[in-house]
Formats: C-alpha cells, sequence, structure tokens
C-alpha cells in the first residue's frame, strides 16, 4: 500500500471517529435533556408548591366583648352560634389600630384576616362559651395576600395585592412577633373555595375516589371478561377479528372524544345528572377499558400451556381451566395492569371538562351522585385563578396529585414483584 | 327505597340464593349417598339460581331506570295546555324544569299558572308510582326468579352446561362492549356533526379561513353571525404539533440510539424508567408548567433578544408538548431498533464500520418504517393532546405560521364550546361534535397508517 493512500485512510479514520464521537455525544445530549426536563418539571412545581403547605397566622388579643357579640357566657348554644363573631374580629383590628378611623380605611384593614378568622372565633367559643367576657391571645388566619406578603413580598419580591397602608399595618405587626406560619392543615380538610387561604383540595380528592371507584368497578370486571373471551375462547373469525381491532384502536382514540361521547349519550341521552362522580366514572372506565383488556390478555398469555393441558387432562372443563387456574395466575399481571390503567384516569382532565366536572363546588361530595369535581380539574380551576396564592395552591394540588401517581405506581410495581411468577 | 339499599338487598339475594343452590343440591344428594351422585358440583346449581336471580331482575331495573326519565317526562308534557305545543325545545325544556322544581316541592305552585295543575299531579303521581313500584317489581322478579332455579334443581339436571353457556355468553358480550364504545362514538359525533351541517354548509366548514362561533343567544344581539371555519384551528394544531415533533422525535430518537446502543446495562436500567416518568405525569401538569414557566420563559427571552412574543405562544405550547411525547417516541424506537436482527450489525462491523456508521447507514435504514410508524402515533397523539393547549395556547383563531403567535387548536376549541351552558339546538355547541367527528378521523387515519407501515416492516424479518 502507497504511503499516500495510507495517509488517506489515517486522515479519514480520524474524521470517522470525530463523527462517532459527536453521534455519541448527541445521544448524551438527548438522554440528558430528557432528564433535565424531568428535573426541571419537578423542581418547578416543588418550589412554587411547597410554601402551599405553611400558612400565615397574625396573633391577636381577643376580647370575647359579649356587646360585640350579643350573648352572654351562659347563653345556649344555638345562640352562640348565631353571634356576631364576624363583627367580633373586626372590633379586635380596630381595638389593635386604633388609628384607623375612616369607614374606608378600616374596610382595608378589616381584609388583613381571612374571613374564615369568625368561624374559628365561633368554634372556639362553642367549644367553651366560658370564653365569651374573657380576653385570650389567639392566632387567627391571615388573608391570602398577607399570606404572600409575609412568605415572599417581604424580600422585595412583587406578590399580591397588598396596599401600602395594609403593609405598614402588616409591617407593625411582624415586628411585634405577631406574625408567623403554620402548617396549613386546610389545605387536606377543606373543599374549594373562591378565598385562597381556606380553599383545600379535600372534596377534590374525595370526587377523584368516588370517580376511580366506579372506573375501577366497571372497567376491571367487563376488561379482564373481555380478555378472557378473546384469549381463551374466542374462535378465529371476523368477529373476533374486528373486536380486537376495534380494542387496539380505542387504546388511540384522544380522551376529548371520550368526553363528548359521555356528553351525547350518558348525559344527554341517559339523563345521568351531570358533575357527579359516577358519570365521570363511567366515561373514565370507557377509556380504561381497552388498557385493561390489553394488559389482562397480556398476562393471560404468560400463563404458561403446561398448567391448562395439566388441568384440562384431569377432567377439568374449559371454564373450570379458566376460572380454578389461569384467572389466579394471572390475576396480579391484570391487577398491575388496571392499576396503571387507573393511574391514567386519575391524572385526566379534557374528557371530564365535557361532561361538566368543572362546576364550583364547595361541600365534599359524599357518595358518587353528589356533584363533585377531581383533583386534576381542580388543579386547572384553580390554574385559572388570577390570585398569586392560587399559584401556590396549584403547584401544591399537583404534588398532592404526583404522590398519589406515584403511591399507585409503586404499587403497581410491588405487585408485580411480590406476586407474578415467572414461569 | 333509594338506589344504594336497592342493591344491597339485590347482592343480599345474590348471597342467598348461590347458598340456596348449594344447600339444596346437597340436600337432594345425601339420599343418594353424596354429591358424587349429583350430574353437576353443587357450586354449580348456586351459580344457576344466581342466574335466575340476578339477570332477569337487573334486565327490569337497567330497562326502568333508563327509560323512566323520557317516559315520564312524555306523559306529563302530553297533558301541558295546547299553547305550549308552539314552544321551542329549550323553552320546553325550562318549562319541564319548573314543573319538576315544583312537583317535588322546591318551587311554589304559584309560580305556575293553574293550567298547569294536570301536569303537576300527574308527575307527581307518577314518580310516587316508579318510587314506590320500582324496587318492589325489581326484588319479587329477582326472588321469584330464585324460587324457580331451586325448585328446578334435580340430581339428574346436568346444570354445568347452561351455566358454562352463560358464563360464555357474559364473556361474549363483554368484549363486545369495546365495539359498542366504537359505535357510541361514532353515533354520537356523526348524529350531531349531521344536524350541524344541517345549518351550517359542509364547505364553508372545511374551508372557511374565519373562526368565530360566537353566535348571539337573542336574535337581535350584535356580532350574530358565526364563522364556522375550520382552516385556522387546522392550521394551528398542525403547528404547534409540526413544533412538538421537532422536540420529540430527535431527543426521543437520539434517547432511544443511545439507550439500547451505548449505554451500559445499568445506565439504561436507571435511565430508561426515569424518561418513563415523564409519560405517566397528567397532561394537567404540563400544562400548568407550560402557563406558568415556560410561556414567560420564552417571552422574556424573546424581549431578550427584541421579538415580540405573545404570552401564549404556540412554541411554549409545542415545546412541552413534545417533551411529553419524547418517552413516546423513544420506546417505540426502542422496539423496532431492538428488532433489527443482530446479523444486520455483525455484517455491518465486519466490513470495517464504526458504530456511529452502523446505526446510521444500517440500524436506522432498517428501522425507519417503525420509526415512521412511531412518529405518526406520536402525530396523533399530539393532535388529540387537549389539556396543555387549553391551558397554554390561546383561543382566539388566528391563521399564522409564526410560532410566537397565539395560535388555537381543535381540541381547544371543543372544550370553549362545551364548556358552560349547552343547548343541543345551537351551531354552536353542534359545531363541537363536527370538531370532535373532524379529530376522531383524523387521529384513527393516522392510527391506520402507523399500523399498516409497522406491519409491514415486521414482515421483512419474520
Amino acid at each position: 500500500m502507497t504511503d499516500s493512500v495510507r495517509k488517506t485512510v489515517r486522515d479519514n479514520l480520524k474524521k470517522r471517529y470525530r463523527a462517532e464521537r459527536y453521534f455519541r455525544w448527541f445521544g448524551v445530549i438527548s438522554v440528558g435533556f430528557g432528564l433535565l426536563c424531568l428535573v426541571a418539571l419537578f423542581g418547578d412545581i416543588f418550589s412554587k408548591g411547597i410554601g402551599a403547605f405553611r400558612q400565615t397566622a397574625v396573633e391577636l388579643e381577643v376580647f370575647f366583648d359579649p356587646d360585640v357579640l350579643g350573648v352572654s357566657a351562659s347563653a345556649e348554644e344555638a345562640k352562640i352560634r348565631t353571634a356576631n363573631f364576624d363583627g367580633l374580629y373586626k372590633a379586635v383590628l380596630r381595638e389593635r389600630f386604633p388609628e384607623v378611623t375612616t369607614r374606608g380605611d378600616r374596610r382595608v384593614l378589616y381584609r388583613l384576616l381571612s374571613t374564615e378568622a369568625a368561624f374559628d372565633l365561633q368554634a372556639l367559643s362553642m367549644a367553651n362559651p366560658d370564653l365569651i367576657g374573657q380576653t385570650r391571645k389567639i392566632w387567627l388566619l391571615a388573608d391570602d395576600d398577607v399570606d404572600m406578603y409575609f412568605k415572599y413580598g417581604r424580600s422585595g419580591e412583587q406578590v399580591g395585592r397588598l396596599s401600602e397602608a395594609q403593609q405598614a399595618w402588616a409591617e407593625q405587626l411582624i415586628a411585634q412577633g405577631a406574625v408567623k406560619t403554620r402548617f396549613n392543615t386546610g389545605l387536606f380538610t377543606n373543599g374549594d373555595s373562591r378565598d385562597p387561604e381556606i380553599a383545600g383540595v379535600k372534596g377534590a380528592v374525595l370526587g377523584s375516589l368516588f370517580t376511580l371507584m366506579v372506573t375501577f368497578l366497571i372497567s376491571f370486571p367487563v376488561g379482564v371478561a373481555a380478555a378472557i373471551y378473546l384469549e381463551e375462547f374466542a374462535p378465529k373469525n371476523k368477529l373476533t377479528d374486528f373486536i380486537e381491532v376495534n380494542i387496539n384502536n380505542l387504546a388511540a382514540v384522544p380522551s376529548i372524544i371520550f368526553g363528548l361521547l359521555g356528553l351525547a349519550v350518558f348525559i344527554n341521552y341517559f339523563g345521568v345528572p351531570r358533575s357527579v362522580p359516577l358519570v365521570g366514572g363511567l366515561v373514565l372506565s370507557l377509556m380504561t377499558l381497552p388498557t385493561v383488556i390489553i394488559s389482562s390478555r397480556a398476562s393471560i398469555t404468560a400463563v404458561p400451556p403446561s398448567i391448562r393441558e395439566a388441568a384440562l387432562g384431569i377432567g377439568a372443563s374449559k371454564v373450570q381451566v379458566v376460572l380454578h387456574h389461569v384467572l389466579p395466575l394471572a390475576m396480579p399481571g391484570m391487577l398491575t395492569g388496571a392499576i396503571i390503567g387507573m393511574a391514567r384516569a386519575l391524572g385526566e382532565t379534557a374528557p371530564l371538562l365535557m361532561i361538566g366536572m368543572v362546576a364550583f363546588i364547595i361541600d365534599p361530595p359524599s357518595g358518587v351522585l353528589d356533584p363533585a369535581t377531581v383533583l386534576p380539574v381542580q388543579i386547572y380551576l384553580w390554574a385559572d385563578s388570577a390570585e398569586r396564592a392560587f399559584t401556590e395552591r396549584t403547584s401544591a394540588a399537583i404534588m398532592v396529585l404526583l404522590v398519589f401517581l406515584i403511591v399507585m405506581n409503586g404499587l403497581a410495581v410491588w405487585l408485580r414483584s411480590r406476586l407474578e411468577t415467572r414461569w | 327505597m333509594n338506589a344504594s339499599t336497592l342493591v344491597l338487598v339485590l347482592i343480599a339475594i345474590t348471597v342467598a340464593s348461590y347458598y340456596g343452590g348449594v344447600m339444596r343440591s346437597q340436600a337432594l344428594a345425601r339420599p343418594l349417598g353424596g354429591i358424587k351422585h349429583l350430574s353437576a358440583l353443587p357450586s354449580y346449581y348456586g351459580f344457576m339460581a344466581v342466574t335466575w336471580a340476578v339477570i332477569p331482575a337487573l334486565i327490569l331495573l337497567l330497562v326502568w331506570t333508563i327509560y323512566e326519565a323520557s317516559v315520564i317526562s312524555n306523559m306529563v308534557i302530553a297533558l301541558l295546555p295546547s299553547e305550549t305545543a308552539s314552544l321551542s325545545e329549550g323553552e320546553l325544556g325550562l318549562l319541564y324544569s319548573r314543573i319538576a322544581n315544583v312537583a317535588s316541592g322546591i318551587m311554589q305552585w304559584d309560580t305556575l299558572g293553574e293550567a298547569y295543575r294536570p301536569a303537576v299531579e300527574r308527575m307527581i303521581e307518577l314518580q310516587t308510582f316508579t318510587a314506590r313500584y320500582k324496587p318492589i317489581l325489581v326484588i319479587s322478579l329477582a326472588v321469584v326468579g330464585a324460587l324457580i332455579a331451586l325448585k328446578m334443581v334435580s340430581a339428574q339436571w346436568n346444570v354445568r352446561y347452561p351455566v358454562e353457556r352463560i358464563f360464555n355468553i357474559l364473556l361474549f358480550l363483554c368484549s363486545g362492549i369495546a365495539v359498542l364504545i366504537t359505535v357510541g362514538i361514532v353515533f354520537s359525533v356523526v348524529f350531531e356533526s349531521l344536524r350541524f351541517f344541517g345549518e351550517i354548509s359542509f364547505f364553508d366548514f372545511v374551508f372557511g379561513t374565519q373562526w368565530s362561533p360566537q353566535i348571539a343567544i337573542r336574535a337581535d344581539q350584535v356580532g350574530a353571525s358565526g364563522a364556522f371555519g375550520v382552516i385556522p384551528l387546522l392550521v394551528g394544531t398542525m403547528l404547534i404539533s409540526i413544533i412538538a415533533m421537532f422536540v420529540a422525535v430527535p431527543v426521543g430518537l437520539m434517547s432511544a440510539i443511545y439507550l439500547s446502543e451505548y449505554a451500559s446495562v445499568q445506565v439504561r436500567n436507571i435511565v430508561k424508567p426515569l424518561l418513563e416518568i415523564l409519560a405517566g405525569i397528567p397532561t394537567i401538569v404540563y400544562g400548568f408548567f407550560a402557563a406558568i414557566t415556560v410561556a414567560p420563559a420564552i417571552r422574556a427571552a424573546g424581549e431578550g433578544v427584541g421579538l415580540e412574543v405573545a404570552s401564549e405562544s404556540a412554541l411554549a405550547a409545542g415545546l412541552v408538548m413534545g417533551v411529553m411525547i419524547i418517552p413516546f417516541v423513544s420506546s417505540l424506537s426502542d422496539d423496532v431498533i431492538n428488532a433489527v436482527p443482530n446479523s444486520l450489525r455483525d455484517g455491518s462491523y465486519g466490513l470495517g464500520a464504526t458504530q456511529s456508521e452502523t446505526i446510521r447507514k444500517v440500524i436506522i435504514p432498517a428501522a425507519l418504517p417503525g420509526i415512521v410508524g412511531g412518529v405518526l402515533l406520536a402525530v396523533s397523539r399530539a393532535i388529540g393532546e387537549t389539556m396543555i393547549v387549553v391551558m397554554a395556547a390561546g383561543s382566539m383563531a388566528n391563521l399564522t405560521v409564526n410560532p410566537l403567535e397565539a395560535v388555537t387548536t381543535v381540541t381547544v376549541q371543543i372544550v370553549t364550546l362545551l364548556v358552560g351552558d349547552q343547548e343541543f339546538d345551537n351551531a354552536k355547541t353542534l359545531a363541537a361534535f363536527a370538531l370532535g367527528l373532524m379529530l376522531f378521523v383524523i387521529t384513527l387515519g393516522l392510527n391506520f397508517i402507523a399500523l399498516y407501515v409497522v406491519k409491514k416492516y415486521r414482515e421483512q424479518y419474520d
């Protein structure tokens, strides 16, 4: 071989190796980009939402003034319940800031506290009527604007709509150590509200629970039955081919189409009430059915034929083979598939918007026929709200949703590793 | 009796009839010398009794529940005074709900005229009738069915065959539900779309370049004309999908190549599930991320270089959608890359090719049909994706291909048209179904093509 050829090859080789390195780097960058997006997404949600788990409270000296309340300590319970607690917290604020005298200023002043403060005072007095006429130091829930200001606004960040006067009052309270953050239990025990400081996810979580219950109760039995039929009993003919094509196509139909189906069929034709977990669950079960069928079929095929043959050999009928042997062995795999399907249904929003689960509902549902909303829809509703405090709560609600998803997927993984037999 | 008590009673009857069947057959077998003298196992007699008890009762319950509302409303409307015959569908619906409210005691009598008294009384009468007789009839049917089955139990009756046949039929019906769903989807979107095309011409819909579905509710309202041209929506959908594909295809494909060809087993085992988490995150979360974080960031970046970026730019929605689809593309590509036979790889290495040359010149061409199929499936996902665009893309139709402007998509419009109050007699609501039909047809078409391409490819190596 001449030197020139050798040189060409060597130079060429250098170029080819360089291309190889670039290609590899491109691959690394791609994987890195995917992982970076994951980290950015979680980091963003976490950093935005973590603040919502703590909530600002203001300590005030409350004189349970019988004159303001209009009841005395010896009054009966019903009287105390309807006493003027709204006036009480306002009177307390007036007393705390005596320099505020005009009507307009006072109205601004009252907005330092959440309207929930009246209910807190009411609950305290109901539990202990002797309080009336006494003076106590009590931590009361602050308004969401004060909350935002105390948590973020003091570092110069522009948040919320706190006026300068309000900021001055808030600073005064902070200087005296009368403002602190405490764990936001209301986030988990309250229903939805227009006031961010008392809005909670309980209603949405219960709604999701009822909806998923309906989804599971319909899609799991039907999906498993369909899978058994297609794997074990179906003759190979045009009809079963058609069914299979249908199942595969349904798995790829956009979820919003199922919402249209639910609206036209369940609500318009059958007259199922809107906004209830029953209709949400029905729609989601139609959507998850293909997933359940496909994963159930996979776990039925995974049961080795020798088991079937052995059972048939000792005189079991086809149905007995399936019910006594194939089904129990395939059950862990089927459950795993169903849980993954449920996890998808839990995060699904679009079809539920179509069937009216976007209503503003304060009371948590107590059954499948109560109007309700679900977690993802609650997130959608809160994300649409203008208040800065809702952005924080939206992220917190997303964190709750993600925790549920992680638990469900973790359960599926655990179930698979624990119960599934490898043949 | 409310619905849940009825269900509980039915469950109790089910359990009772099962044990009734089992015990009755055992009792019959005892004088004969044990259950080996029965024609079937005792549990089969139990199942037979359950079948007799539950199936007719459930059918009655279902039919009654489904038709109850419409039968009552027809009978009540027939009793309305004659002048209501000229009312439109919507007005009649309002009147009917007022009657229902009076009947249930929510509203007072005086809110309705005396002329409606027979209708209201009829309604109360019918409602008390179904409330009283529905549970009674359903439960007695269940009990009678169970008793008949128990009466029929005999040692000679080989009940296994009918029970297994019924089991088979039930399974078949369950798998038929998939077909029913498809039929339901097609019918619901097609019927409403046909009504829509009765009002708006098909060509105006498909070729129109104006989309402003605000139709006046009252005739004298300003801006009463609606325009239903779907082109701006399609262009918007395509724009966002293309942006998404620009992110998802290179990243997804290269990740799949890197993880299946270069990465060590340990790296693969860690990174692959991590990437798949992206697919498990609900789309609402992506939507929030796009609207709150990505869109402002892009806007700020655009301002930094002197570009005018809309706050609901197509770019933000498209980028985030692309991230969502990465794992979808990468797992589909992974499958097809792994399906390429090793002999092709070995042959290429044997000729002296480097690893990247093998991948680029041998593996990718061999896997191309599968990859194309996967990309098509991803496109159909992007077109049907709703929440990201609802939250991060605009809601005003805007015929443009500039990714920095706000565009709207088919799914966004379906949501905006259908969320809130709906009357099924105006073109605005029906338009959503026409859009749904279009979406269904497009995604179905893409899926068919994708599956066809993939299938064709598979035949090469099997």
